[in-house]
């Protein structure tokens, strides 16, 4: 007997015989395929990066020197430029997406908000190499001339402040990753307030509330932990992304002391260097900090996901 | 005839308060939705001053010599022909290898499997998609290139279908399960199996959503630099099929040409950028337009 159930869910047929274990586990192989996929990229970049870990225990991830010719690799500084890039993104990002994710999905007219969101999610379209491109011929020479100068003129005093400003490093790099993690912020957000159920909001419209007093102790706090999900894939985005940071900040290779200094972060030290290592401990070097950065991003994607679905449900859920 | 509620905005009840502190909160309540409006504005004044930027450094370089030529001995000149070339060639192959996995995967989450390794393969869809393009480009490199010894526009494709692969499956699960279960019943009530009910029924159906899903994938592979570094490399030379030498790809080659230290290659650079920013948004445009019609009608 065949027994179908309801839309969605397995249709198990004891009907069609052989062709339909054969589609059926031919599909199971490829479902396999992306489990497999992302347990390989994990084992194959642990043992790529063994020989670095085996030489220089955790000690690599504190280790300050990067010196191909004594063969001592040492991660830390790329590790604090990724951070603190990744943190200037976040300060940025975070309090514009929101805003934006709040406007697009309370308070904008229909045709105001089609739009806006149409052309924010083509923002997250743009390759990174374009964003890259732009950063280090227009953006970067404009905030060097502007707010980095102003900066250094005015609060040069104060030590995170110091010049000189080239408009190549660590603030740069921090502006472009903001520019590129806020449709991420926006598209997630705005998503997590939707599903915000309407009684929330009837209920404070009934007792007189503004539209903005319904947004902040109404909407916001029922969707809080789905929006800092939100903000943590966003920062997720800003550890990884490459291209742009790359072309952006310059080649530092010591921890950054001032906001405008150049600098490397783990991905861009990564794509500089990689094809010119000699094969060995400095190629394992270069993989382990790549293996340092899958296990962040992977341990903030997972947070992050965990705190989107206890808002939105969990995708397939419906 | 129809009672109507008598329903009143917010906006009009913050109209009818009248004491001093009832006034503060309209005025904080106006003044808080401008900001939303402004943020809402600085998020898209990047995108506007990228694409004018990239059309107006872009235009001059754009011409026959770009697309035809290939790439001079430094900087003299020449044009992007074998990045254009590589890139035709090692998104195709990419695809090819990743339209029928991720759909397949779709199909297996959406039709087959039981609600645990369906949230399993989802959720590692989900974390293949946060991983970092660059270390796709490394795990690659050590499986395709490592052991040949030779950087090769194969492991370039490979890496960009492994881009793909999550991408496509998302998209597509999500569609599958927006088909009716009633279209399923009705076919293998007629006696048709399960496979052949999947593929010209289920499918079928959600074809247009899945295209879409497809088509992202591709842009944004076409616009994936990162995992090339290390697997296809990027070259001076037309490969034209010899998948086992290292290729060009547009991306690469705005990557190498911004950094060359020759105005001639920066405007090489310049120009390729605007046709990678053309056929991407292009493609997104026309495809997300075409599903925000179907949203709205």
């Amino acid at each position: 007997m065949t027994t179908v159930q309801l839309p969605g869910r397995s249709l198990e047929g004891g009907s069609g015989g052989a062709a339909d274990r054969l589609f059926r586990n031919g599909t199971r192989v490829a479902g396999s395929f992306l489990v497999i996929a992302l347990i390989a990229i994990g084992v194959m970049l642990w043992l790529s990066s063994s020989q670095a870990f085996g030489t220089f225990g955790l000690g690599f991830v504190t280790g300050l020197t990067w010196d191909p010719v004594a063969s001592i690799y040492g991660a830390l500084p790329y590790v604090v430029g990724t951070i603190l890039t990744s943190l200037i993104a976040v300060i940025v990002a975070a309090p514009i997406g929101v805003l934006t994710a709040i406007f697009l999905a309370e308070l904008a007219p229909r045709r105001l908000s089609i739009p806006l969101t149409f052309m924010i999610e083509l923002l997250a379209a743009i390759p990174s190499v374009v964003f890259g491109l732009w950063g280090v011929f227009v953006l970067g020479p404009f905030l060097g001339h502007t707010v980095e100068a102003w900066a250094v003129e005015h609060l040069g005093w104060i030590p995170i402040f110091a010049g000189p400003a080239y408009g190549i490093g660590l603030f740069t790099a921090g502006i472009i990753l903001a520019i590129m993690i806020v449709p991420t912020i926006v598209s997630i957000s705005r998503e997590v307030i939707s599903s915000v159920p309407a009684s929330q909001r009837e209920a404070m419209a009934a007792l007189g509330a503004t539209r903005w007093e319904i947004v902040t102790k109404a909407v916001l706090p029922y969707a809080r932990s789905g929006i800092v999900g939100a903000i943590i894939l966003g920062l997720g985005r800003a550890l990884g992304e490459t291209m742009a940071v790359t072309m952006v900040i310059g080649n530092g290779q010591d921890i950054p002391h001032g906001l405008f200094d150049q600098a490397q972060t783990i991905a861009s030290k990564i794509a500089t260097t990689f094809n010119e290592a000699s094969v060995g401990i400095q190629t394992s070097s270069l993989i382990a900090l790549g293996f340092i950065l899958l296990v962040i991003t992977i341990a903030l994607n997972v947070v992050a996901r965990l705190l989107v679905w206890r808002v939105a449900g969990p995708p397939g859920a419906r | 005839m129809a009672v109507i509620a008598p329903t009143i905005k917010p906006a009009i009840a913050t109209r009818l308060l009248r004491s001093r502190s009832d006034r503060r909160r309209a005025v904080f309540d106006r003044t808080m939705r401008t900001i939303a409006l402004l943020a809402a504005l600085v998020c898209v004044v990047p995108l506007g001053a990228v694409i004018l930027f990239v059309a107006i450094n872009g235009a001059p370089a754009l011409n026959l010599d770009l697309l035809t030529k290939a790439p001079k001995a430094l900087g003299t000149g020449g044009g992007a022909a074998s990045a254009i070339l590589g890139s035709l060639q090692m998104i195709p192959l990419a695809a090819l290898m990743a339209i029928p996995i991720g759909i397949a995967a779709a199909i297996y989450v959406a039709e087959f499997s039981g609600t645990r390794s369906a949230r399993i393969v989802r959720f590692a869809a989900d974390v293949l998609v946060g991983i970092p393009s660059i270390l796709i480009g490394i795990f690659v490199f050590t499986m395709l290139v490592l052991p040949f010894h030779q950087f090769n526009a194969f492991a370039g494709s490979v890496a960009l279908a492994l881009l793909m692969i999550p991408v496509i499956m998302r998209t597509s699960e999500e569609i599958l399960r927006l088909v009716p279960g009633s279209l399923r019943e009705a076919s293998l009530a007629l006696g048709i199996p399960m496979w052949r009910t999947v593929l010209s029924v289920v499918l079928r159906t959600g074809l247009g959503g899945i295209l879409t899903g497809v088509m992202l994938a591709v842009a944004r592979a076409f616009g994936e630099t990162a995992p090339l570094l290390f697997t296809a490399l990027g070259s001076r030379l037309v490969n034209v099929g010899n998948f086992s030498k290292p290729m060009d790809s547009l991306p690469l080659f705005v990557y190498t040409n911004a950094r060359a230290p020759f105005t001639v290659l920066n405007q090489q650079a310049w120009g390729a950028a605007l046709l990678l920013l053309l056929i991407v948004l292009t493609i997104n445009i026309a495809v997300r337009a075409r599903s925000f019609r179907r949203n709205v009608s």
